[in-house]
């Protein structure tokens, strides 16, 4: 295969095509309807499920009866759809059924803009619906990488049997970067034991999320619990760290903020500032051990920058994961701005002016005073 | 032509009848061996064996696929022993959907409530219809919401009482009972939209007619069949069963007319 320049939202629809998605569910949403607009002719030309539904509300719950049914199957929308379908994606918790599903996050509270935005990370991660669980969550920072994401979350979905969200913006959807597709996957030979396919020999199959008495109820809850303990303990934490070695500052950052941080962190390191980028990849389950490590055992760290396009979600996140040990501070922009690099670098010589004296005291002494 | 015993042709005489008789009545295969929890005098218990005798006598229980819905049929999936899948309060027709793609050769049902597919499930019913969805819709209106204890339904008669319309239904702040069956047959995809009731024995055998015929329009891939079934709440009606059964015959009949109110003629064909 070789490198071909893809946008963004035909790149996921694409991927998910060759990773074997059988069956689609949408309406279209700005900025994601590329993504619905390829599925629309691509699907249908492989002989596969399309269908554009009369809104997300039933959109999702199609998504329902094709997982229910034992169909590899995704949705996607965009922030407003998202919250629309969020009684559907706790329906499928409480069932135990696969899904993927892409939100291209714009500006909100409500109709708010269309631009990037990645104020969904709470929404998302948190729970996606009421009840107890958390969707798996992968966040993407290019092109590529949004491919090789949407491959995993299928096969993330069916070995757990959980809801996969991948969450990007418009940005990453609507820009186009040189990337390389997978092979076409063969589709599922055989259906889920599981799945709703007819009672042929065997006794009826039941796909509910209802479980009318409290103890059958906390069962459930207890065996989903258990399941996404299993998921955080089975190595499915995802993270890249960029010059984080000696790094004094430490920039935490996903997806399209990351792209920008990322461009930050080399400037500020051609000028000798110790500065380094860690971004998770799966934000649910989130790398808490990974950065927790990096702020109790690496003796350079000294403070960690969150940068988001948000009033500061994950912020919450990595403060629980480091602890009171290192101080956290935050940058965000709102409402549809992606921060630029220069915002970031100014931020971070900031904090390091208040880090640097410490470090310079702790160096004719001798010893740590953190 | 074998030659046989005056004593063996009494044996297999007696033995068919003993067989006879055991077949006069039983349990649909379709139907599982459990007591329902529906309250006494109610007639979901009627619609749900009607529905399992055709499943039955079309031989397609081992290929039917229920979607049950949010009401009082919310257990419909302890009761048919088909594969079955429980959607969100309205939705049943979207996740019927979502099925049917995936198993377009299996046959796909929901049964639904009244205020689960006239009013939170109204999109979604509106949609399978115009889309032609091929799956078959078995619609229970008894003017009320009985599980969650006897509200206003967007079925129920103007003037009735119910526990969220003490004064009785009242045109001016709640509008006019919806009639889905004459709305459903509106739309292109609809095959199949007819109103029946489960009121007396009469009545009774021509709903399992049309439910057969609905299951039929979509076996032969026609479009979007329903049947809308009149049927009674004794519990939250506040009458006996008897009087729930006259209920529907005298008050509910006038409102909701019996009848087809579309037939698509490859199934107006077959029924003659």
């Amino acid at each position: 295969m070789t490198k071909q320049l893809l946008k963004g939202n035909v790149a996921f629809a694409e991927a998910a095509i060759r990773a074997g998605c059988e069956a689609y569910f949408g309406y279209p949403i700005t900025p994601q309807t590329e993504l619905l607009e390829h599925m629309s002719r691509r699907m249908i030309e492989l002989d596969r499920v399309f269908l554009q539904a009369e809104s997300e509300v039933a959109a999702v719950n199609m998504v329902y009866g094709a997982a229910a049914a034992g169909a590899r199957v995704m949705t996607s929308s965009s922030s407003p759809g998202i919250s629309l379908m969020q009684e559907g994606f706790s329906y499928m918790a409480g069932s135990n059924v696969p899904a993927v599903v892409i939100d291209i996050m714009r500006g909100g509270p409500g109709l708010g803009n269309i631009q990037p935005s990645q104020a969904d990370y709470n929404q998302v991660t948190k729970t996606a619906g009421h009840g107890d669980f958390h969707p798996i969550v992968l966040a993407p920072s290019t092109v590529q990488e949004a491919i090789d994401l949407t491959v995993l979350a299928f096969d993330l979905a069916e070995k757990y049997r959980t809801l996969v969200f991948i969450i990007a913006d418009g940005a990453i959807g609507q820009m186009m970067e040189p990337a390389e597709l997978p092979e076409m996957r063969p589709l599922q030979a055989k259906r889920p034991d599981w799945a709703v396919t007819g009672a042929k020999g065997r006794p009826h199959n039941v796909i509910s999320s209802l479980f009318m008495g409290a103890e059958q109820l906390e069962q459930m809850n207890i065996e989903l619990q258990g399941k996404l303990r299993q998921i955080e303990q089975s190595g499915e934490v995802r993270y890249e760290s960029v010059a984080i070695d000696d790094a004094e500052i430490v920039v935490v950052a996903f997806g399209t903020a990351a792209r920008v941080a990322k461009t930050a962190v080399k400037r500020l390191r051609a000028e000798g500032l110790p500065v380094g980028l860690f971004r998770p990849i799966t934000l649910w389950p989130f790398p808490e051990k990974e950065l927790s490590h990096l702020a109790k055992r690496i003796p350079s760290v000294r403070s960690f920058a969150v940068v988001e396009m948000n009033a500061g979600q994950m912020l919450h996140d990595v403060r629980e994961a480091v602890g009171s040990r290192v101080p956290v501070s935050f940058y965000g922009r709102m409402g549809g701005i992606i921060p630029l690099p220069e915002e970031i670098e100014t931020e971070i010589r900031r904090q390091y002016a208040q880090v640097a004296p410490k470090i310079r005291m702790e160096a004719r002494h001798g010893r740590s005073v953190r | 032509m074998a030659v046989v015993s005056a004593n063996a042709f009494v044996a297999a005489t007696a033995e068919t009848e003993a067989r006879r008789e055991e077949i006069v009545y039983e349990r649909p295969h379709a139907l599982t061996d459990v007591h329902t929890h529906y309250c006494p005098g109610c007639t979901h218990g009627i619609a749900h064996r009607l529905v399992a005798e055709v499943i039955d006598e079309l031989g397609i229980r081992e290929d039917t696929i229920l979607v049950a819905s949010v009401g009082c049929s919310v257990f419909a999936y302890n009761y048919f022993e088909v594969d079955s899948c429980e959607a969100a309060h309205g939705r049943a027709p979207a996740m019927a959907t979502g099925v049917k793609r995936v198993h377009p050769d299996k046959i796909v049902f929901t049964y639904q409530g009244d205020g689960d597919l006239a009013s939170i499930g109204m999109g979604e019913i509106m949609h399978v219809a115009a889309r032609g969805e091929r799956i078959t819709t078995i619609f229970i209106n008894n003017a009320v919401y009985g599980m969650t204890g006897g509200q206003m339904a967007p079925t129920s008669l103007l003037g009735q009482t119910t526990t969220s319309s003490p004064f009785g239904r009242d045109l001016r702040l709640t509008g006019a009972p919806i009639h889905m069956a004459e709305l459903l047959a509106q739309m292109a995809g609809t095959a199949y939209a007819v109103r029946r009731s489960l009121h007396d024995a009469r009545h009774i055998i021509q709903a399992k007619k049309a439910i057969r015929t609905a299951f039929e329009a979509q076996q032969k891939g026609l479009g979007f069949s329903i049947v809308e079934l009149l049927s009674t709440c004794p519990t939250n009606w506040g009458m006996t069963p008897a009087d729930s059964l006259a209920w529907v015959r005298d008050s509910m009949i006038p409102v909701y007319p019996l009848g087809d109110y579309k037939v698509a003629p490859e199934l107006a064909l077959a029924r003659r």
